[in-house]
């Protein structure tokens, strides 16, 4: 009788005991190896983008840092303090048809006057030129000269500062923006931080009366505040002013046309799709227009309506259509059991979407709708066509002006570094809760 | 076949039918578009009755169950729960939901809500009870279903067989007259669906109205007061277990119980 070996097995089973695992998987040695060289095309790619980054980042700093002007209360402060001599050098050169000569040519020379601290740098470097030989021909020259290193004028955006964040709002109440501001977000980053007491009635209360509070502050005309026209408010106190409204208004908005999209009743559900379709069919750019342009047409005549008011409702509207269609697809992401069990349970529509479904659904819609409010604070630069100073048209407006000509790098720098750190905390937000809610549950 | 009800033990004496009647069909059909589901469904239950149905995929078992409770609308015929009509009157929908329990095949938990917050959102919202009071019913009935210290767990974190059970607790916590099972036990591994099917019998024992889509014969052998066998949309013959099983009357009944039970 043939008798196959199966081993030995034990009478009781004993679990064997955990064991580390290898070395090389973990720590140090393991996050290298998985992260910079898994294989070798993968490690060349690292060594490249190290190279790449050695060569972008020392001149990014140079420029923003180490070489930048800080301080000073004019463009003068920015100006080299060191006299530059030009001197008359005697060279070789070369001429088209390769044979050499001698020139005369001019090569810079920095001096230090008595009693100055330089404020820049400079190198002493080879530098090719073309000066003329022989009459009308030129010839081809390499001189050794001295050559100041550029900074960044930060004086400049220093001294427009005040402009860039209020745009013309009057100097005395800018008080007024910056509280509003402040204590906005203040309380948006008390009500998004875990485990505070209260988190929801400031959340409510940001929502529902502080807009009405913040309106207020703004205009003035109220408690002995004066009236500020809202054609002063500018800068990136309105960048923020849209993005929030737009973001506020769109999210409910967003969320009802989505469910006005599923709805049973034709009329309700055609409405929805024709909104939706429309302000997503339509570029911003042309809803702005319409705002301003054909808005007032549809008015009874007389009707004067603000022009920052109509760009309001305007890109509300557009940001709540794309965000109805994300929320509809969270909606339709979730699985139809939900639905079930609510209805089971005896839940009408509205508590079931409003305690099982809607919850759910944005959730899963998090990194969607806020990457679509990124994209929506950016495009508030969009408004500058009709007319409204959001930061980028105060930036622009101080990049043109006579007494700082050629400073663009610096305002744009500046403009890009604020919408970065405001899209970046979003994006980073985003990632956060979306950890979160994936461990949670 | 799995019968994983084998070794439960279950006190016959408990289960008693009463006289009044919880649901009648009268005549009901159903489509889906032009696919006729359910033809010619009658069928009387009275409070106290344990009743399994089955019968191959596609039978229209789980449609039968779901129009008991309107999650499926039927087109002809009448529905009586506790002598309440289901027709469009939302009304009537809501009193005979309030009613009906229903456990479903996948659970359906509400995976953004813990343990004890499933079991307590109806009774708070729909019935409009206390928090508190809600809390201490959804504790009682995850007692029931022996698992309250799962209470402040997330559904994601809990076996199979544990959401199950907390479905049916969630169930429970309205207080329901009937209990519908769409295939309680189908998404579970073997050594889940003892617990389930315990937490089922108990019921019974506590005297429930239960309607059972299930393929556990163990448990219609000695739970079950009336086996239903349904096919093509039809019920093809009901019995009680023993001669369901032992002397089934329709040659479809035959083929099926040879096939669910030969292996």
């Amino acid at each position: 009788m043939s008798h196959t070996d199966y081993g030995e097995t034990e009478a009781v089973f004993t679990p064997r005991p955990d064991l580390p695992p290898p070395a090389s998987t973990v720590g140090l040695v393991g996050w290298v190896r998985s992260n910079l060289v898994p294989d070798w095309f993968n490690g060349a790619m690292t060594v490249l983008a190290i190279i790449a980054l050695f060569m972008v980042i020392p001149p990014i700093i140079n420029w923003t840092l180490l070489d930048a002007h800080f301080v000073g209360d004019s463009r003068k402060a920015c100006k080299p303090n060191v006299q530059i001599i030009r001197d008359k050098v005697t060279t070789q050169g070369t001429m088209p048809d390769g044979s050499t000569i001698e020139v005369q040519a001019t090569a810079d020379r920095i001096v230090i006057p008595e009693g100055v601290t330089p404020n820049v740098r400079w190198e002493r470097k080879m530098v090719e030129g073309v000066v003329r030989a022989k009459g009308r021909e030129y010839a081809k020259v390499v001189v050794e000269k001295d050559v100041v290193i550029e900074g960044a004028c930060w004086v400049f955006v220093g001294i427009r500062f005040d402009q860039f964040i209020y745009g013309f709002y009057p100097r005395e109440e800018r008080w007024r923006p910056t509280a509003v501001i402040g204590i906005g977000l203040l309380m948006i980053i008390y009500a998004l931080t875990d485990g505070l007491p209260h988190r929801g009635r400031v959340a409510m209360f940001l929502l529902i009366p502080f807009p009405v509070i913040a309106f207020f502050m703004f205009s003035g005309g109220v408690f002995g505040m004066p009236h500020v026209d809202n054609a002063k408010w500018g800068g990136l106190v309105l960048t923020i002013i849209i993005s929030s409204v737009a973001i506020t208004g769109a999210l409910p908005i967003g969320i009802s046309l989505a469910l006005g999209r599923r709805s049973q009743m034709p009329i309700i559900r055609w409405f929805c799709v024709l909104v939706i379709e429309f302000f997503r069919s339509v570029p911003m750019i042309t809803i702005l227009f319409m705002a301003l342009v054909v808005l007032p047409l549809f008015l009874p005549a007389g009707t004067s309506f603000d022009q920052l008011l109509r760009v309001l409702i305007g890109v509300t509207l557009f940001v709540a259509a794309y965000t109805a269609e994300v929320v509809r697809g969270g909606l339709q992401a979730l699985p139809k059991g939900q639905y079930e069990a609510a209805n089971a349970l005896g839940l009408g529509y509205w508590k079931m979407m409003r305690l099982i479904i809607l919850p759910q659904a944005l959730r899963i819609m998090i990194p969607a709708i806020v990457s679509l409010f990124i994209g929506i604070f950016k495009d508030t630069t969009l408004v500058q066509i009709v007319g409204l100073n959001d930061l980028l048209t105060m930036v622009q407006l101080a990049v043109t002006d006579a007494q700082w000509i050629g400073l663009s790098k610096e305002g744009y720098f500046f403009c890009g570094f604020v919408f970065f750190i405001f899209c970046f905390s979003m994006s980073r937000y985003s990632m956060y809760l979306e950890r979160k809610l994936h461990t949670g549950h | 076949m799995s019968d994983s009800a084998a070794d439960i033990d279950v006190d016959q004496s408990k289960l008693k039918i009463s006289d009044e009647i919880a649901i009648q069909i009268n005549a009901m059909h159903k489509w889906y578009g032009s696919f006729h589901v359910l033809k010619d469904i009658n069928l009387t239950v009275n409070q106290g009755e344990r009743i399994v149905v089955c019968g191959p995929s596609g039978s229209g078992k789980s449609t039968l169950i779901r129009c008991i409770n309107r999650l499926e609308e039927h087109q002809q015929g009448q529905i009586f729960v506790d002598n309440v009509e289901l027709t469009n009157d939302l009304k009537n929908i809501d009193t005979v939901r309030r009613e009906v329990g229903m456990v479903f095949q996948h659970f359906n938990l509400f995976p953004h809500l813990t343990v004890l917050e499933n079991c307590t959102l109806a009774p708070i919202w729909v019935r409009k009870m206390p928090k508190a009071e809600a809390e201490e019913i959804g504790m009682r009935f995850l007692e029931t279903v022996r698992i309250p210290e799962q209470a402040d767990k997330f559904p994601g974190q809990l076996s199979g067989g544990q959401q199950q059970r907390v479905a049916i607790a969630r169930s429970l916590c309205m207080n329901p007259r009937i209990m519908l099972f769409d295939e309680p036990t189908s998404a579970l591994d073997p050594e889940m669906i003892k617990e389930v099917l315990e937490v089922m019998i108990q019921l019974a024992e506590d005297g429930m109205t239960m309607i059972c889509v299930t393929h556990e014969m163990g448990f219609a052998r000695k739970v079950a007061n009336r086996v239903i066998f349904m096919d093509q949309g039809e019920i093809v013959e009901q019995n009680e277990p023993e001669e369901f099983f032992n002397n089934p009357k329709s040659d479809r009944t035959q083929l099926f119980l040879s096939q669910i039970l030969s292996h």
